[in-house]
């Protein structure tokens, strides 16, 4: 793919572009359309989950639509058994970009102070995630004894559902009973409550997600590695090249592409990733460890629902994503990469 | 020694390339071997700070579990949402995918481009909207409304992945039918589709296994106890008062042995199909 990215482009519905003559189109539709009926399919659920809720979203994050206004008529009952409906005088309204100014300006929620928490647990997976990934790798890389049980036992994080492990990790950082306090205890530390410290609180999560992403990254770097020529590796070890210059020039350059590729899904993953603080820190201690997408649910869903805030939230933090993806493939043009 | 002749490695160096991934292999299966033995020690072992690996070993968490709480119930609910996105999604994307592939067809890059940028959309601004919607269509509290919310991460992500597979498909079996007078859709069931039948099957399962392991659309949509998934169920052993870890721990091996199952078939395709889709554009 070279197009550059200009934001979601909508669900493209396949008859709807307008070439200059009816001849045209003609030809076009013989020759296109069994590719346009393979593909029918899928647009049509693209534009009614996907496209349709999105322009929803949007336009909710410029009313003021919550659980509590939503009904157009207000009804009482009265004592005859008769209903009387009135038109609801505090009925939702369009209110323009009033949800994003008070977000913005911190008048309602935390989005600075989830925005940075967000950044800092983004970026601190994903350089843990890549680097013990690459570390790894290269390591199962060689040839060596023992090389299939180690490669199954350290996939196996991948293999146990999220929310299990979010479960797993919180259970083993309990202040009471859990694993690392009687580790603590054992070699003479005192045990830590994790989750009343805003910092210790995070850490329990970015441990939990370090563990269970690195076998992704992992397996796929290995798999870089290993379409990596052999003759390289022997070019260069009668060249005197030693471990480490193989590495750097051989290794790295060749997973490129892999790279590139994994650490921008590996960005956007951690990035959304919800279950994970969604269910170890559940934002502990007061709200202070929520990402953009914990906090967002939970200023929707908990209390009166706020579907027009969560409609903004959601609104901002896939701007966020969008521009960090431009400007990702954009840097990687740069550098003469096609992709 | 013999394993230094091969491999070139000093002993030194070979002692400390194992010993290294001896404890990240220690590291990653030690918290899921914890929670197995924790799920078979009674109640109050579990909630003791006493470090012990094995303490009067029981299987009464097990029995209670399946026997006196819904896990049953949820379990099936979960395998009924997953089978369904799984299916859904694989039958509606496989198409796709081939044409994405195989056609230069107008409109096919802002298709890959669509596929691309939904993997980025956030939960949260789409599950407001199809909250709506389900609302408006009384499907809220129903395992459907789940398998259509799913649907939304399943359909671009198969089709994704399908593609990067087809690529790898040879384009000249393709060409050879064509020339024996097969249409395009005869080409795709005929000779495609049963080459791809592995790489149908792995992408199913990882569809599978993301409604599986689905949290914020079951916590929203569902809202009475027979109808909860595992991953909101399991929520319901551990509240802020009274969790109950020993229940869960076991649950939660009941959760993962499957699960885990499929993963491991699936995984040795999984990571080929997802870069493949990325960097052959």
């Amino acid at each position: 793919m070279t197009t550059v990215t200009a934001g979601p482009a909508p669900a493209p519905a396949p008859p709807g572009r307008r070439p200059a003559g009816p001849s045209r189109l003609r030809r076009s539709w013989d020759r296109h359309w069994y590719a346009w009926a393979m593909v029918l399919p899928v647009v049509l659920v693209l534009a009614v989950l996907i496209f349709y809720p999105l322009v929803r979203g949007i336009w909710l994050s410029l009313t003021d639509l919550t659980e509590a206004n939503q009904l157009a008529e207000v009804c009482t009952r009265s004592i005859t058994g008769g209903e009387i409906c009135k038109e609801n005088p505090n009925r939702w309204e369009f209110v323009g970009l009033d949800n994003y100014a008070r977000v913005l300006t911190g008048g309602v929620g935390e989005f600075w102070q989830w925005t940075g928490v967000t950044l800092i647990w983004t970026s601190v997976c994903v350089i843990f995630h890549y680097g013990l990934g690459l570390g790894l790798a290269t390591m199962l890389n060689r040839p060596m004894r023992l090389r299939g049980l180690y490669r199954v036992l350290l996939v196996l994080p991948w293999a146990v559902p999220a929310f299990v492990s979010a479960f797993a990790w919180k259970f083993i950082f309990n202040e009471r009973f859990g694993l690392a306090n009687s580790l603590l205890t054992a070699v003479g530390i005192d045990p830590v409550d994790w989750f009343a410290n805003r910092w210790t609180s995070l850490s329990t999560a970015i441990v939990t997600n370090i563990w269970l992403g690195v076998p992704f990254m992992m397996v796929a770097l290995l798999g870089g590695m290993q379409t990596i020529p052999g003759e390289l590796y022997e070019a260069a070890e009668i060249d005197g090249a030693s471990p480490w210059q193989r590495f750097v020039n051989i290794t790295l350059p060749g997973l490129r592409p892999v790279s590139m590729t994994v650490l921008l899904l590996g960005t956007i993953w951690t990035f959304n990733m919800f279950p994970i603080i969604f269910l170890v820190t559940e934002g502990q201690p007061a709200g202070q460890t929520d990402i953009l997408v914990t906090g967002a649910y939970r200023a929707a869903f908990e209390g009166i629902r706020n579907y027009s805030l969560a409609s903004t939230y959601g609104v901002l933090i896939l701007s966020i994503l969008l521009v960090f993806s431009i400007f990702y493939r954009r840097a990687l043009r740069k550098q003469g990469e096609v992709w | 020694m013999s394993r230094s002749a091969r491999t070139g490695r000093s002993p030194l160096r070979s002692v400390g390339l194992h010993a290294t991934l001896i404890v990240a292999s220690l590291i990653a299966v030690g918290p899921i071997l914890w929670v197995l033995l924790s799920s078979f020690k009674p109640g109050y072992a579990v909630q003791s700070s006493e470090l012990t690996l094995v303490k009067d070993p029981t299987l009464a968490n097990y029995a209670y579990v399946l026997g006196e709480t819904s896990f049953l119930r949820w379990f099936g609910n979960s395998v009924l949402v997953a089978a369904f996105t799984m299916l859904v999604g694989v039958f509606l994307s496989a198409t796709t995918g081939y044409a994405v592939s195989r056609f230069n067809f107008p409109g096919r890059r802002p298709l890959m481009m669509v596929f691309l940028v939904t993997q980025m959309f956030p939960v949260t601004i789409l599950i407001v909207p199809i909250y709506m919607i389900m609302a408006r269509l009384g499907l809220i509290n129903t395992p459907t409304s789940l398998i259509i919310a799913n649907l939304t991460i399943a359909v671009p992500f198969c089709a994704w992945m399908l593609k990067g597979y087809f690529d790898s498909i040879p384009t000249a079996l393709d060409e050879a039918a064509a020339i024996d007078g097969c249409g395009p859709y005869g080409i795709f069931w005929r000779v495609v589709l049963p080459l791809a039948r592995p790489a149908l099957a792995v992408t199913g399962f990882y569809a599978f296994l993301t409604a599986w392991g689905e949290v914020a659309y079951a916590s929203a949509f569902i809202q009475e106890d027979r109808n909860f998934t595992l991953a909101y169920g399991l929520q319901q052993f551990v509240p802020q008062f009274n969790p109950q870890w020993e229940y869960l721990t076991s649950a939660a091996v009941l959760v993962t042995i499957p699960a885990g199952l499929v993963f491991l078939y699936a995984q040795r395709h999984l990571v080929s199909g997802l870069t493949g889709g990325g960097t052959k554009g």
